[in-house]
């Protein structure tokens, strides 16, 4: 966040929550055309309780509910929150990760416009520390209508055993590039594979976000372009994938538009959004080709909000903000 | 540190210790004034070895003893050096007190002793044991620094203990894990498997401390707010906030 702004005004940033959310329909729309209903599940748990957190806390804080519900701040956290999870996750995780993201990263840091971290992605973190294994089941990408209801209702309760889903998941190509035997998918970086459609349709509402010049250009650009030069370095070095498969794979596409963009944790600064975005890329590379966890957007962003007002401070001495910057989306 | 609530009630010709002065000591070890959630001291041991209660309870003993030995030992040579090296005689004296309680843990409870790891030797450094000593026992007669020792010692086992607890049962998923460690074989059906089958990873994990002792700071608040708006009028809150405290000391 840029201590150098006020925080954003009520009426606009509910304009721009709407639009932002609206815009994360395309991504949504591909994810559950191959990971089944359970992408839906998700997204609307999380929209429940994120605001359902949200609003106790606005009332343990004796704040007024309906302005702050209103803007819409609390349903794009839970939106991001449910489109960045395994599809079919049980209601108890998106519990506590709407908790985590609603409750810690924001009103405990006192608010929309005060928080240092982006609450969906602490949300995010703390759900993929805490619950290794669940977090890492994705169901097969072998499309819409592939779980029955019963499966869902039972997974959305949590009470699915182990095998059963281990039975219906898939190893994400992102998972496959830790084994030994993950070359071959590596190969196959085609801009067909589900992935590559699931990241061109958010791909397809970032760029109207761009269009109505609601995100900052400058950050998507920066993180895409340091991790395409650093994907073909890397590649030749030690074989880590391919710069269309780092693009194309996980949620690089959709943390790039959406997730790096938002205006309160991230640096107000344009010289400071360079760095900021291209800080990010290089996390990601290099937790995705030598770390432990296989995809690395989470917490990349959650290392460079941490420098976010560094770099503002820093940038602060030869250049002013970047005013026509948007603000207010979460 | 300067603990200023102690020194105007310095009597070393009067040795008795009044009821008054008792519960005055121990109200600030325990609550008030307490080492972990108010004075924000020995954080490092606090939040990396509070995975459990057993290690909790572990460490918080090993302090609880070098403190009263070392407020103990400082209460009595207090007349005898000289204020320009006090610090390093409190150190020398400290640091012995740890080296024992290191070798009797290492031989009554090598287990133990073993996972607690370097935070045993480390309680050397500990401020709060250090505190204690410069802030109270350095002039205070023996029998209140060694009540203030035991307060403040019990004050930070508690601390420790429920943090343990918090964490032990949402990181792991039971409490009283590995008590025989420290108790014995008898303890070693003490543990209890709390229900569910997934625990938050998070809460075992250092991050996982430090959100607990916040929260855990931010009750103790919550509660003293509670108990200042319910009889405002008998004591004026000070508006003096010292650095590095959470809270308000009366």
């Amino acid at each position: 966040m840029s201590y150098l702004h006020q925080t954003a005004p009520i009426a606009s940033s509910a304009r721009v929550m709407r639009s932002v959310s609206l815009a994360c329909l395309p991504g949504i729309a591909a994810q559950t055309w191959y990971f089944g209903a359970g992408v839906i599940t998700n997204v609307l748990t999380g929209i429940l309780c994120c605001c359902l957190v949200e609003a106790l806390m606005l009332a343990a804080r004796s704040r007024p509910l309906r302005p702050t519900l209103a803007d819409g701040s609390a349903m794009l956290t839970g939106i991001l929150l449910g489109a960045a999870l395994p599809a079919g996750t049980s209601v108890w995780l998106i519990l506590i990760g709407a908790v985590a993201a609603i409750a810690v990263a924001k009103h405990l840091y006192g608010g929309l416009g005060h928080n240092i971290f982006n609450p969906a992605m602490v949300g995010y973190a703390m759900l993929l520390v805490s619950f290794p294994v669940p977090m890492s089941l994705w169901p097969d990408a072998t499309g819409f209508g592939a779980g029955d209801v019963q499966n869902l209702w039972q997974g959305w309760l949590g009470q699915l055993d182990a095998s059963t889903l281990d039975a219906v998941s898939g190893a994400t190509p992102l998972d496959a590039l830790r084994q030994p035997a993950g070359a071959s998918v590596i190969g196959d970086a085609n801009l067909s594979s589900p992935w590559a459609i699931i990241s061109l349709a958010w791909l397809a509402g970032g760029l109207v976000l761009l269009a109505q010049r609601l995100i900052d250009w400058r950050l998507p650009l920066a993180m895409l372009s340091t991790m395409a030069v650093l994907a073909a370095l890397l590649n030749q070095v030690s074989g880590t994938g391919s710069v269309a498969f780092h693009l194309f794979n996980g949620a690089t596409i959709m943390g790039a538009f959406f997730i790096i963009t938002d205006p309160v944790s991230a640096p107000g600064h344009r010289r400071a959004r360079w760095v900021f975005g291209a800080a990010i890329g290089v996390l990601v590379m290099l937790i995705r080709g030598y770390g432990g966890y296989p995809d690395a957007i989470a917490f990349a962003v959650l290392l460079m909000n941490l420098s976010a007002p560094l770099l503002d401070q820093l940038c602060s001495g030869t250049h002013r903000s970047a005013t026509d910057a948007p603000r207010g989306n979460s | 540190m300067n603990d200023d609530s102690h020194s105007s009630s310095d009597s070393s010709s009067n040795s008795s210790l009044t009821r008054q002065q008792a519960r005055q000591i121990a109200a600030n070890g325990l609550w008030s004034n307490n080492p972990a959630l108010v004075q924000l001291l020995g954080l490092c041991p606090l939040l990396a070895v509070s995975g459990t209660i057993v290690n909790g309870l572990g460490l918080g003993l090993a302090t609880l003893a070098v403190m009263l030995g070392a407020n103990g030992c400082a209460s009595m040579i207090r007349g005898h050096i000289r204020p320009e090296i006090r610090l390093p005689a409190f150190v020398m004296i400290i640091a012995a007190l740890v080296t024992c309680t290191e070798l009797a843990m290492a031989a009554m409870a090598y287990e133990l002793y073993q996972v607690l790891g370097i935070f045993l030797p480390l309680i050397v450094t500990n401020c709060a044991i250090l505190a204690r000593v410069e802030a109270f026992a350095s002039r205070q007669p023996l029998a209140p620094s060694l009540l203030d020792a035991l307060m403040n010692g019990l004050g930070f086992t508690l601390v420790l203990i429920v943090i343990g607890a918090l964490r032990e049962a949402l990181g792991q998923g039971t409490l009283f894990d590995g008590m025989e460690l420290l108790l014995g074989s008898g303890a070693a059906d003490w543990v209890i498997q709390l229900p569910g089958e997934r625990h938050m990873l998070f809460m075992a994990l250092p991050p996982g401390a430090f959100l607990i002792t916040g929260l855990l700071i931010a009750g103790k608040n919550a509660i003293d707010d509670h108990i200042a708006r319910r009889r405002p009028a008998s004591q004026p809150p000070s508006e003096q906030r010292r650095v590095r405290v959470t809270g308000t000391i009366h």
